[in-house]
């Protein structure tokens, strides 16, 4: 059985201006020590996606339908008491900014044995040798010193591994990374990624990347979801999605990145603007920015369709490329 | 015009920009945001200049335009000396920038025609409103906009679309040369390839002169012909786009390029990272001699006591690095 299981998970914000599906039908599942990539551009639903599954979303948010399984243990509108079992102590989170997500006012000592104490039944001075345990465990250097520190004092790359010690100081089974390294420089960056690949392997805990780069899904990802407007567009190996996208959109996203086969040449940009959340077209919400967009892309949401194992996509061009290929077996057939 | 002189549009010597920072009652220390940094940018060609956040990348772009006074040192627009009041009113005609938050630098209390026509307004470019209005609907065709756009407000774009409004403001006085801080950084993948080729597009067509500075190696290899790499306040390497992305050398180009996390699974499996340890010290505690020596696995006593000049490896390839020898390939 899969560690975390999503069917059809469906999130809404209530807003003045009317109701905005963030997430719209999302359905995934996360093995035991894989690591996750979700995809997506600003809007797309990937960070909202987390939120669901640690149900910390905004007041006007609200899960409207859908399951969200761990271990086979129903979440969505399960009691606060079993969340606050899972969060935190079985799903953790680090968030793209370090600095908003620690408090201010209290040393990082205090916050780290907070969240010790907090899913665990240590003492003051266990929690404590833990915390330093765990600083030492995400390279921070001399651990000790820092605990006293407030988080004005470390720097950015510094905080982020704060921020790692603090999640998996429980030992999570799941690690949801919310862009984890946006805010950091490149070589910081690198630094990161590294810890999180390495903490991965020692601790065999599993990791959903949330992020926009898709530099960082190619390194760390074993399996990638690609978003847009709230729904999945494809879901498959790294390799699948970078060197055989199915799905129109995914197919923009890797015709626009600069790399090193279109260098020297003109990139090939996604026509148009991001969607509206609040004026979602009737079809596939892709459609008004797509080249291939057929007629029935307008009206009608593509089903999913398997294109090999593990590799899906929800687009109307894949659906009419298998059609092709099945007539022309069936004619091969008759053929013989 | 200025063909015999290899064609330099602007040259930059030994510019120098240090910000005072209190330290105590009546105390200020110098933040050496930039130091003796010296470069030339050829007429029509994109410079790219790269670095980590408080490198002084900014601040360079910034001081060239005389947005802040420089500390010490020369700019030369198209050989004349940029430092009287009128060479600078003169030379902001020629030249402007785009910044980087498309949020923050339009006002939003403004029409888009009238921001776009503002340094046309500032500069007493048009002598009618006809004439205004038709150069405002000219720079914003330019930029893939059009007149229905002109009376809204910043706020009822997207991020994208302001960015568009921000190039047509630059573009309004007909500059000849261009600072682009960051223009691309806050916009979408999808989003920010339309914006380079506009990038692309305008340069050949109006025939522009653009200082590229970004922190995304791989756009700024994609744009640029030229690329300097900048550490704590100093420039480092200079090369050709493609030269310093196959041959850096620099120990910290090296680790920087090695640090981009390669959009191309087989090849990030592959790539060998070299990790830095440690964070960039503040520039106000700033290592003697060569900045980066506290990080670099190559340093000696040399690196602390002098930084090392700027020197040409050949066909160009300027590299700041007293052990360059010794560290090889």
């Amino acid at each position: 059985m899969a560690l975390l299981e999503v069917k059809d998970l469906r999130t809404s914000f209530f807003t003045d201006a009317g109701e905005v599906r963030a997430v719209d039908g999302v359905s995934f599942s996360l093995d035991r020590g894989k690591v996750l990539g979700i995809v997506g551009e600003s809007g797309s639903g990937k960070s909202v996606t987390a939120y669901s599954i640690m149900q910390i979303l905004a007041p006007t948010g609200k899960i409207v339908g859908g399951s969200v399984k761990l271990d086979g243990q129903e979440l969505v509108g399960a009691d606060e008491k079993t969340i606050r079992t899972v969060r935190g102590n079985r799903i953790s989170i680090i968030f793209q900014d370090p600095m908003t997500s620690l408090n201010p006012t209290y040393t990082i000592g205090t916050q780290l044995m907070e969240a010790i104490r907090l899913h665990t039944n240590r003492n003051r001075k266990e929690a404590r040798e833990r915390a330093v345990e765990m600083l030492r465990l995400v390279n921070v250097n001399e651990p000790e010193k820092r605990m006293k520190q407030y988080p004005f004092e470390l720097s950015g790359g510094m905080r982020q591994r704060v921020m790692i010690a603090m999640a998996l100081a429980c030992e999570p089974d799941i690690l949801i990374a919310d862009e984890p390294t946006t805010a950091l420089d490149v070589t910081i960056q690198a630094q990161i990624l590294e810890l999180m690949q390495d903490l991965q392997r020692k601790l065999g805990m599993a990791i959903i990347m949330i992020t926009h780069d898709l530099g960082v899904v190619a390194q760390l990802c074993d399996e990638i979801i690609v978003m847009y407007a709230g729904a999945i567009c494809e879901k498959g190996t790294a390799d699948d999605i970078f060197y055989d996208p199915q799905h129109e959109y995914t197919k923009g996203l890797m015709r626009s990145i600069p790399r090193d086969e279109n260098n020297g040449q003109r990139l090939k940009p996604i026509t148009g603007t991001p969607i509206d959340l609040l004026n979602m077209p009737r079809g596939c919400p892709f459609a008004p920015r797509c080249d291939a967009a057929m007629k029935v892309c307008l009206t009608e949401h593509a089903p999913v369709l398997e294109v090999s194992e593990g590799h899906s996509s929800s687009c109307w061009v894949t659906c009419q490329k298998a059609l092709e290929a099945e007539k022309n077996a069936a004619k091969g057939g008759d053929a013989q | 015009m200025s063909e015999n002189k290899n064609d330099i549009l602007l040259d930059v010597r030994g510019l120098k920009q240090y910000f005072p920072i209190n330290t105590g009652f009546l105390k200020t220390r110098p933040l050496k945001a930039v130091d003796d940094v010296s470069f030339t940018i050829r007429r029509g060609e994109t410079l790219g200049l790269v670095g980590e956040s408080g490198c002084g990348k900014t601040t360079v772009g910034r001081t060239i335009l005389h947005l802040y006074q420089p500390t010490a040192g020369e700019i030369r627009y198209d050989g004349q000396l940029i430092e009287s009041k009128q060479s600078i009113r003169e030379f902001r005609k020629k030249a402007t920038m785009v910044f980087q938050d498309p949020y923050s630098s339009l006002n939003p209390r403004m029409t888009v025609s009238d921001i776009v026509a503002e340094p046309l307004d500032v500069h007493e470019l048009c002598r009618t409103k006809q004439e205004r209005e038709e150069r405002v609907l000219e720079l914003l065709g330019y930029v893939g906009l059009n007149s229905e756009h002109a009376s809204r407000y910043a706020h009822e774009f997207s991020g994208g679309q302001r960015q568009r409004i921000g190039i047509a403001r630059a573009l309004a006085v007909n500059p000849e040369f261009i600072v682009c801080d960051e223009p691309v950084s806050a916009l979408d993948v999808s989003i920010q390839a339309q914006v380079i080729n506009m990038f692309d597009d305008l340069q050949d067509r109006l025939g522009l002169t653009y200082l590229f500075i970004a922190h995304d190696l791989l756009v700024v290899r994609h744009i640029s012909d030229r690329i300097a790499v900048m550490y704590l306040g100093k420039l480092v390497e200079l090369a050709d786009a493609d030269e310093i992305y196959r041959h850096p050398l620099h120990p910290y180009s090296r680790s920087l390029l090695s640090a981009v996390p390669l959009p191309d699974p087989k090849k990030a499996r592959a790539n060998k990272r070299i990790v830095l340890s440690g964070d960039i010290p503040s520039p106000l505690n700033a290592p003697s001699g060569c900045p980066f020596r506290t990080r670099c696995r190559y340093a000696t006593e040399q690196c602390a006591q002098s930084m090392p000049e700027l020197k040409d490896e050949g066909a160009g390839h300027l590299v700041a690095c007293h052990r360059l020898k010794e560290i090889g390939d």
